[in-house]
């Protein structure tokens, strides 16, 4: 809400020997304008953000189910909903599928997608083309994109084995989606697929704002090809890098209809996250208090990275 | 140095008084809005004789013949009707905005599983009260309406699981539809060849997992109350078996029953467990030629108990009493005998009332292995009522544990009914 510019800007300092008075009431002017120009924002944010937040921190505390909202009766249970998922035998299961869910898309998606916006950086015929035929994951729907990648996955008739099959003196039918060891792999495989456009742009983008010169000076002192991209690149993508990792981690925490498309949380429970899990507490269990502890606990996660991004973010603008 | 102190402590002045001034909206604007939440009912209900009706009947036949039905006890009820269908998945989340807005339709169409949980909650009026007649009616489907003792809801047709069979393949093998589990292993077994599977069922991880699992669960005796049984363990070890054995895909854990038909039309599974309302797929297969037997009991001789399906109508609480009247004789009429029979067969299903079943399989004889479990069929929600959602998440999540989560079926149940 607060923007760091607004308040340097307010701290401009007004031409020395200006007298106090009018000093005093130009700031206040300025000072509403300033505020008048934050409103819509905050109203924006208020209403589609600060009131289903607040609103799910509540429910987290409340006995909230289908007969709430008949009734209106919501009665304070305090920390039961947490006791409950917390002691729920798949919990401990949801968070370290979430958590390798999280680090193996970021990882995958990011290294991908640096090596693709790398690849692009230098200049070649078709590039453009090839470029935005990469974005296309971006641009299907997500419902349409996983019942593809489950046709593809199926153990029996899927494109994938049925090429893994035409491999001479290989026999392998990978249960990709049956199988509670592969299907985290699976999940985590298509989410990476979806996420690398993403990246990939965000990455691209960044290594295009490098001075080409750089590089010219650098080759004159040795540095090319991997030493380039050590020395030069890297140094000088760190801030989108940065932002790149971290609105991945946000954005991959709260990941639920890739999963919910492919294995529905299964098999087993094998893929199952905090989101799915707090998805089927609200709405198949009709369970919402349950569902929005959970929902809440994944907020505090998110949390840790907002302000781990927010603090990178101003050490950034303080340099 | 101190230029940089000085820069942040200023922002972090500007900083505190914004968050001060949110956080006083952020506790303003819910009050707002429950203000806004609790009006906006009552104007909703239309005109004095307009009945209006929900359900997600929303795709042919059922749109036109259950619509058709509507307007027809729309008239003999003397009241005009606005229907509306909804996309089926979304249906309890249109009821469940529309009771905390008040603005709940006349006459509501729901899942029959779900009806006690909406009981539960005060939405929907008791029907003795205003004198709908229930007799005639299975007893397994008036449990499923029924919520502490007072009827909610009345079903004029049903729907339940059986084994389908491809007459050429079986034929072909010399091999009977099984009527037992041991025939089951042996036939499925005996059909697996090539590309083809002898049996397919769904074991997914949703209700409709569950509602595959229970015919065998019940039929030897397995309750939900308390899963963690060795009937239940019994039950499970068929499937399991059946799993390993190599007769049954293990791609079935994530088969819904669409995925089961398109399986078995394709020539890829020799027999599955499905329902009527696969007939269209079906018999749209050229040259697909196949039969329909009850499901394989434990032991030969026995009941099969299986659950039931389709969708109850309903008298939502609105507080207007006369159409509450009206509405509930609208439901009453599409429940008639004619009706039952007249449902039934547009939409390949079966009516609840036992005595009609003949009128509906003379007509229509692939529905036989339906209607003879109806006197036998048993509610989900008839035992744990609003909390079969739980039990059900259970029941689902032990099955794919023993099935391919490497747990024997005792500790899969075990420690399901402990969750």
């Amino acid at each position: 809400m607060a923007d760091p510019a607004v308040g340097v800007r307010s701290r401009t300092a007004p031409p020395a020997g200006a007298p106090a008075g009018r000093r005093g009431s130009q700031k206040t002017q300025a000072r509403v304008v300033q505020v008048a120009f934050l409103v819509p924002a905050v109203v924006y944010l208020v209403l589609f953000f600060g009131y289903p937040v607040v609103k799910n921190v509540l429910m987290g505390f409340q006995a909230y189910t289908t007969r709430t909202f008949y009734t209106g009766e919501a009665p304070w249970v305090g920390l039961a909903n947490y006791s409950a998922v917390v002691g729920n035998a798949i919990f401990d299961r949801t968070l370290w599928n979430t958590l390798f869910f999280t680090v193996g898309s970021i990882v995958g998606q990011f290294a991908i997608g640096l090596a693709i916006a790398v690849f692009f950086h230098k200049k070649f015929a078709l590039s453009g083309v090839l470029r935005s035929l990469i974005l296309l994951p971006w641009l299907i729907p997500m419902i349409a994109g996983t019942a593809v990648w489950r046709w593809i996955l199926d153990t029996d008739n899927g494109a994938l084995n049925r090429l893994l099959s035409a491999v001479p003196g290989l026999d392998l039918h990978p249960n990709w989606l049956t199988s509670p060891e592969l299907a985290l792999l699976a999940v985590i495989g298509v989410n990476i697929w979806l996420g690398i456009p993403f990246n990939m742009t965000i990455l691209y983008g960044g290594l295009q704002e490098i001075p080409e010169d750089l590089y010219e000076a650098g080759a004159l002192d040795g540095a090319t090809g991997w030493r380039a991209f050590r020395h030069i690149t890297w140094p000088m993508l760190r801030p989108v890098v940065t932002v790149v990792l971290v609105l991945g981690v946000v954005y991959t925490l709260k990941v639920i209809d890739v999963i919910l498309g492919l294995t529905n949380g299964g098999p087993a429970n094998s893929t199952q996250t905090i989101s799915t899990f707090s998805y089927d507490m609200s709405f198949r269990q009709f369970d919402f208090g349950q569902g929005a502890a959970l929902g809440n606990i994944l907020i505090l996660i998110s949390l840790v990275f907002a302000v781990v991004y927010l603090r990178i973010n101003r050490k950034a603008v303080d340099e | 140095m101190a230029r940089q102190t000085a820069r942040r402590s200023v922002r972090q002045a500007g900083r505190r008084g914004s968050t001060r001034a949110g956080l006083a909206a952020l506790l303003v604007l819910p009050l707002a809005l429950g203000a806004c939440g609790g009006g906006g009912g009552g104007t909703a209900g239309g005109s004095p004789d307009t009945l209006r009706v929900l359900d997600y009947y929303n795709s042919d036949p059922n749109k036109t013949i259950w619509g058709d039905a509507i307007e027809a006890c729309g008239q003999s009820v003397g009241m005009e009707i606005s229907r509306e269908s909804v996309p089926g998945d979304t249906l309890i989340q249109k009821v469940l905005q529309q009771s905390s807005s008040r603005t709940l339709p006349d006459v509501l169409m729901l899942d029959n599983p779900d009806v006690q949980q909406i009981a539960a909650s005060g939405a929907l009026a008791p029907l003795g009260d205003l004198g709908v007649d229930s007799s005639g009616v299975a007893d397994g489907v008036l449990q499923a309406s029924t919520y502490e003792g007072e009827l909610y809801a009345l079903q004029p047709v049903t729907n339940t699981i059986a084994l389908f069979y491809n007459r050429q393949v079986l034929d072909a093998a010399g091999i009977a539809p099984p009527t037992t589990w041991d025939e089951l292993k042996t036939a499925s077994a005996q059909l697996t060849q090539g590309d083809q599977y002898g049996f397919a069922m769904s074991n997914i991880n949703t209700y409709e997992g569950t509602w595959q699992f229970l015919p065998f669960m019940w039929s030897n005796g397995g309750d939900e109350k308390d899963i963690a049984t060795p009937q239940t363990a019994e039950a499970l070890q068929l499937v399991k078996d059946l799993m390993t054995s190599g007769s049954l895909s293990q791609s079935s854990v994530n088969w819904s029953q669409a995925d089961v038909a398109d399986q078995f039309s394709a020539g890829k599974a020799a027999m599955m467990i499905n329902g009527p309302w696969n007939f269209g797929v079906l018999d749209a297969v050229d040259g697909l030629d196949y039969g329909i037997v009850p499901l394989p009991v434990p032991q030969a001789g026995e009941t099969a108990v299986s659950p039931f399906g389709g969708e109850a109508w309903t008298v939502p609480q609105t507080g207007d009493q006369e159409k509450q009247q009206k509405a509930a004789e609208l439901v009453q009429c599409l429940n008639s005998d004619e009706n039952e029979v007249e449902i039934s067969l547009g939409t390949g299903t079966v009516p609840t009332k036992p005595e009609l079943s003949d009128q509906v399989t003379s007509q229509n004889p692939k529905l036989e292995a339906f209607a003879a479990q109806v006197p036998d069929l048993r509610a989900r929600t008839g035992e744990l009522g609003p909390d079969w959602p739980q039990a059900a998440t259970k029941i689902y999540t032990a099955v794919q544990n023993a099935l391919v989560g490497g747990m024997t079926p005792e500790d899969a149940l075990k420690q399901a009914q402990d969750g």
